[in-house]
C-alpha cells in the first residue's frame, strides 16, 4: 500500500470506475427523451447566454441609443417586434439568456455551496451537539416563507446583481442542506468509511475523500433542480423591481413590459417571448433534473 | 406521549418565531442608511426633530437594549408606524387581510379541489392520455412565471375580449348585492391566474401517492373481494393515498396571508401582497417586516397544525 506504483495503481482503477460509472448513467440519461429535450434546450441557451455579446451590440440595448421605431409589433425587420423604447425585443432576449442563466446558476452553487456544507457536517457528526444547531438552522429555513424572505432582504440589500444572488442562494440552501444530511447518514454508516478511520484518516479526509464523491450524484441531481427555482425566484424579484435595472434579465424584460403599459395597450410581443423562454429554460433544467435524480438515486429508478 | 409531542412541536415553533423575531431585528440594523436618514429625506424633518425621533424609535439606545425593546413591542402587538404615511402598522395590514383572504383564500381552495381530482384522475388511470397531458400540463404550469400568467390573462381577457375588468377591487357600486357582484367581477382574473400557478403542485402529488399506493396488496385485496374499481378507488385507494396532500393543504392555507405578492401587484388587488409591493417600492421598513412576521407566523402555525394531525391520522409516526 506504500509504495508509490500501488497507490498509483488504486487511483487508476478508482478512476477507470468512476468513468464505467459515468458511461452507464449516461447511456441511462440518453434513454430518457425528457431528459434529452430538457438538455437540448439548455445547450441552446447557453450558447445563447455565451455568444450574446457577440450576437447583440451593446448600442442595440441601451434604451438611449436605440434605432428601432417604438412599440412595433413583430415584422421581417425586427422579429419579435421593439419596445417602448425602439430596441429589437429579440435582442433583449438573447441578452437576457445570459443574465438569467448566470443568476440561475451562481445563486444556485450558493446555495449548493451553503447546503452541501452543512448537510454533509451535519450527517457525519450527527447526534453531537453541532448537528443539532445545524439541523435547527435548516428546519427554521426550511418553515420560513422563502418568498417573503428574499423579497425584505432584497429591499434591504438594495436592487444589484450580485445582491440578487446571495439572496436567493440564501433562501434556497435548506432542502440541500436536509437531503445531504440525510445522504451523508447512510453513506457515513458504510464498511470502507470504517476502513478508512481505522488506517488513520481524520475527519476532514473522510469528509472530503470518501463521503463527498457518494454523495456528490445527490446534490448535483438537487442543483439541477435549484436552478429551475433560482431562475423563477430570479424572474419573480425582477418583476417586483428588485431585480439589477442596469442587466437585461428576462425578469427585467417582463417587469419593463409590465411598467411600460404593455398590457394595456396590447403590446403582446414584448411580454409573450420573455415569458416562454423562462418556462422553457425552467422546464429543461427539471426535466434533466428528474431524470438525474433517478438514475443516481438508485431507489427511485424501477419507478 | 401525546401530550410530550405536543409541547415539544409546539416549544419548537416558539422558537422558530423567536428566530424570525430576531432575524427581522438585525436585517434592519444591517441594512445601508438607517432608517432615521430615510426618514429626513421622505419628511425633510430638522435636526433636533430628527433626534427626537432617534430617541422616540429607540435608535439612540444600545443594541442589546434596542433588542428588547423590539421584543417588548412586537410581542404588545406595537409594530411601529409607517415612514411614509405616519399610520400604525398594524391598521395598515388590518385594512389588507380581507381582500387577501379573499382572493388567496378561493383561489387556492379551487386549486386544492381541481388538483387533487385531477391527480386522482390521472394517478388511477396512470400513462393515459388524460394522466399524461395532465401530468405534463402541470409540470409546464409549475414552470411558468406566476406575475407574467398574470399578465397574459389580463391581456386576453380583460383587454382582447374585454370580459372582465383589468384590476382593482371593485368599480364603487356602494352596497348589497352590487357590491359582491362587482367584486366578484373584479376577483375571476386573479382567481384564475392563482389557481392555475398553484394547482400543479396539489395535482403531482396527489398522483404519486396514488400510483404508490395502486401497486400495494390490500389493493389486489380489495378487487380480490370483488369490488368495482371506482368502490376500490374511493374506499381503499384515496383515502389511504391522501396523507401527503393534506399535509401540503395545511400548509398552503398558512401561505394565504404571505400573499399573492406578485398577482396581486399585477391586477392592483388591495391585499397585503400589493401593500407589500408598495412597500418595496417606498421603502417603508416597518410594513415590510410587519409583512414578513405575519406571513411567517402564519406558516410556522400551518406547520405546527400539519405536523400535529399528520401524527394523528397515521399512527405509524412515531412519537418523538
Amino acid at each position: 500500500m506504500s509504495t508509490p506504483t500501488s497507490a498509483s495503481g488504486t487511483a487508476s482503477l478508482s478512476r477507470q470506475r468512476r468513468l464505467e460509472t459515468m458511461e452507464r448513467n449516461w447511456r441511462l440519461f440518453r434513454k430518457n427523451r425528457q431528459a434529452l429535450v430538457g438538455l437540448s434546450i439548455l445547450i441552446i441557451a447557453s450558447a445563447v447566454g455565451i455568444l450574446a455579446p457577440a450576437l447583440v451590440s451593446n448600442s442595440s440595448i441601451d434604451p438611449a441609443a436605440a434605432t428601432g421605431i417604438p412599440n412595433s409589433a413583430p415584422s421581417g425587420h425586427a422579429w419579435l417586434g421593439t419596445d417602448s423604447f425602439g430596441r429589437s425585443v429579440f435582442a433583449l432576449l438573447l441578452v437576457g439568456a445570459r443574465v438569467s442563466l448566470l443568476v440561475g446558476l451562481t445563486a444556485t452553487a450558493g446555495a449548493v455551496l451553503i447546503g452541501a456544507t452543512i448537510g454533509l457536517v451535519g450527517g457525519y457528526y450527527a447526534g453531537r451537539r453541532i448537528d443539532k444547531v445545524l439541523s435547527a438552522l435548516t428546519d427554521m429555513f426550511l418553515v420560513i416563507p422563502w418568498l417573503v424572505l428574499a423579497i425584505v432582504m432584497a429591499a434591504i440589500l438594495g436592487p444589484t446583481l450580485l445582491n440578487v444572488i446571495i439572496v436567493i442562494a440564501i433562501t434556497s440552501w435548506a432542502m440541500t442542506a436536509r437531503l445531504v444530511r440525510a445522504q451523508t447518514l447512510s453513506v457515513r454508516a458504510l464498511p470502507f468509511v470504517e476502513r478508512a478511520r481505522a488506517l488513520g484518516a481524520n475527519d476532514w479526509r473522510i469528509i472530503t475523500r470518501h463521503i463527498l464523491p457518494n454523495v456528490f450524484p445527490v446534490i448535483f441531481a438537487n442543483a439541477v433542480l435549484t436552478v429551475a427555482v433560482a431562475i423563477l425566484s430570479e424572474t419573480t424579484l425582477s418583476i417586483l423591481g428588485l431585480g439589477d435595472a442596469t442587466a437585461i434579465s428576462w425578469g427585467r424584460i417582463i417587469e419593463e413590459a409590465f411598467s411600460g403599459g404593455a398590457m394595456a395597450n396590447g403590446y403582446w410581443w414584448w411580454i409573450v417571448p420573455p415569458g416562454l423562454a423562462i418556462i422553457s429554460v425552467t422546464l429543461a433544467f427539471t426535466m434533466c433534473g428528474y431524470a438525474l435524480d433517478e438514475i443516481l438515486n438508485p431507489k427511485l429508478r424501477k419507478r | 406521549m401525546w401530550v410530550k409531542a405536543v409541547g415539544r412541536k409546539s416549544g419548537w415553533s416558539l422558537v422558530t418565531l423567536w428566530f424570525v423575531l430576531s432575524f427581522n431585528f438585525f436585517l434592519f440594523r444591517i441594512m445601508p442608511g438607517d432608517p432615521i436618514a430615510l426618514l429626513a429625506r421622505s419628511q425633510r424633518l430638522s435636526p433636533a426633530a430628527l433626534i427626537e425621533q432617534r430617541r422616540i424609535l429607540g435608535l439612540d439606545q444600545a443594541l442589546p437594549l434596542q433588542y428588547v425593546t423590539y421584543l417588548r413591542q412586537t410581542l404588545s402587538g406595537n409594530l411601529g408606524v409607517s415612514m411614509i404615511s405616519g399610520t400604525p402598522v398594524t391598521s395598515i395590514i388590518g385594512s389588507r387581510i380581507w381582500p387577501t383572504v379573499l382572493l388567496v383564500g378561493v383561489g387556492t381552495t379551487l386549486a386544492i379541489i381541481l388538483g387533487v381530482i385531477g391527480g386522482i384522475a390521472g394517478g388511477w388511470n396512470r400513462g393515459s392520455s388524460l394522466d399524461r397531458s395532465s401530468l405534463y400540463g402541470s409540470m409546464v404550469l409549475y414552470s411558468t412565471p406566476e406575475g407574467w400568467l398574470g399578465m397574459l390573462v389580463l391581456i386576453v381577457l380583460a383587454g382582447t375580449l374585454g370580459w372582465f375588468p383589468a384590476g382593482g377591487y371593485s368599480s364603487g357600486a356602494a352596497s348589497g348585492m352590487a357590491h359582491v357582484t362587482d367584486v366578484a367581477k373584479h376577483l375571476v382574473l386573479p382567481v384564475i391566474t392563482l389557481t392555475l400557478s398553484y394547482m400543479g403542485q396539489f395535482l403531482i402529488v396527489m398522483r404519486s401517492s396514488l400510483v404508490d399506493i395502486k401497486e400495494e396488496d390490500f389493493i389486489g385485496i380489495a378487487r380480490a373481494k370483488g369490488l368495482t374499481d371506482a368502490m376500490v378507488r374511493r374506499r381503499h385507494a384515496v383515502p389511504n393515498a391522501f396523507l401527503p396532500s393534506f399535509t401540503l393543504i395545511v400548509l398552503s392555507f398558512g401561505f394565504v396571508l404571505g400573499g399573492a405578492i406578485v398577482i396581486e401587484t399585477v391586477f392592483s388587488w388591495p391585499g397585503l401582497g400589493l401593500l407589500t409591493y408598495q412597500a418595496i417600492q417606498n421603502q417603508d421598513y416597518p410594513v415590510l417586516q410587519a409583512i414578513f412576521l405575519l406571513s411567517s407566523s402564519t406558516v410556522i402555525v400551518a406547520n405546527l397544525l400539519a405536523d400535529l394531525t399528520y401524527r394523528f391520522l397515521d399512527p405509524r409516526v412515531e412519537v418523538v
